[in-house]
């Protein structure tokens, strides 16, 4: 039940601060990756932003001990090199990022705006996904 | 375009950092956004956790609009488009094992290499294919 109740608060501000940073809308998001446009650095700020809070608190507070605040372990990333499917999946996701304006934290959050076009997004994004697992997993 | 909305922009990256990092140390758990859906489709046991972070990640443009933050009204790109886009942020988030926030935000604080990688090529790709679609066609 706590597990529950820290990741429901954990989605509630990360969905907070995608909306409040505006990087729910696609214009936005698509005017930052125009460089040779009218540039729209709006989503660099965003970043700092973010890092500027998680990079601190997990560098001095969760990477030296490798625990959560319960003293149990944190699940990471075993994986260290990089390899072709890191750099192919990288590409893939650009394309459909620049394609579009949205990646998944936004397209999720966009759900309650009733647009059909995000409609088609995520229905797409998902039947991909679990087309990606499945292949994955043979 | 204004210097505020930069103002705006960090003030929100600092929540969406504060949700990520309440799931670390609450958790022990990466945000990433495209893991955490993914995972919570294809594997039922123990994906309670996922569930109720996309319910929050969902439902918080409902609350955010009570003080005047809302959602856009306009999406660019064509139903077409979008459907092409998504399948390939569906592909290519789970083959490259992340996407803006798992990467972008946990993976470069964590200062992971192949996060730094996944980030520089998937904006690369993205900053390409914009400047393709809006300068060349």
């Amino acid at each position: 039940m706590r597990f529950i109740l820290t990741a429901l608060l954990a989605g509630f501000l990360f969905g907070a601060g995608l909306t409040i940073s505006m990087m729910t809308d696609p214009a936005r998001v698509l005017g930052f990756l125009d460089i040779f446009g009218a540039w729209d650095p709006t989503l660099a700020f965003v970043m700092a932003g973010a890092l500027a809070i998680y990079m601190p608190i997990y560098q001095f507070y969760i990477k030296p001990r490798g625990r959560t605040i319960f003293n149990e372990p944190c699940q990471l990333p075993e994986k260290k090199q990089v390899d072709q499917p890191l750099i192919t999946g990288a590409i893939l996701f650009g394309l459909g990022w620049g394609l579009s304006g949205i990646c998944p934290g936004p397209g999720l959050a966009n759900l309650s705006g009733g647009q059909p076009a995000i409609y088609v997004f995520i229905l797409t994004m998902l039947l991909g996904m679990i087309g990606a697992t499945m292949y994955q997993k043979k | 375009m204004l210097p505020s909305d930069w103002i705006q922009g960090f003030a929100g990256g600092m929540l969406i950092g504060a949700g990520a990092i309440v799931l670390m140390l609450f958790n022990g758990r990466i945000a990433g956004i495209s893991g955490i859906t993914a995972s919570a489709l294809t594997q039922f046991k123990q994906s309670a956790w996922r569930w109720a972070f996309l319910v929050g990640l969902i439902a918080a443009p409902l609350v955010t609009a009570l003080a005047g933050f809302t959602l856009p009204e306009n999406i660019p790109a064509s139903l077409p488009t979008m459907a092409v886009a998504g399948l390939l942020v569906g592909i290519g988030t789970r083959i490259g094992s992340g996407c803006t926030s798992g990467h972008g935000i946990c993976g470069l604080s964590r200062w992971s290499l192949r996060s730094l990688f996944a980030t520089l090529i998937f904006m690369g790709t993205a900053v390409l294919t914009v400047s393709i679609v809006r300068h060349v066609m």
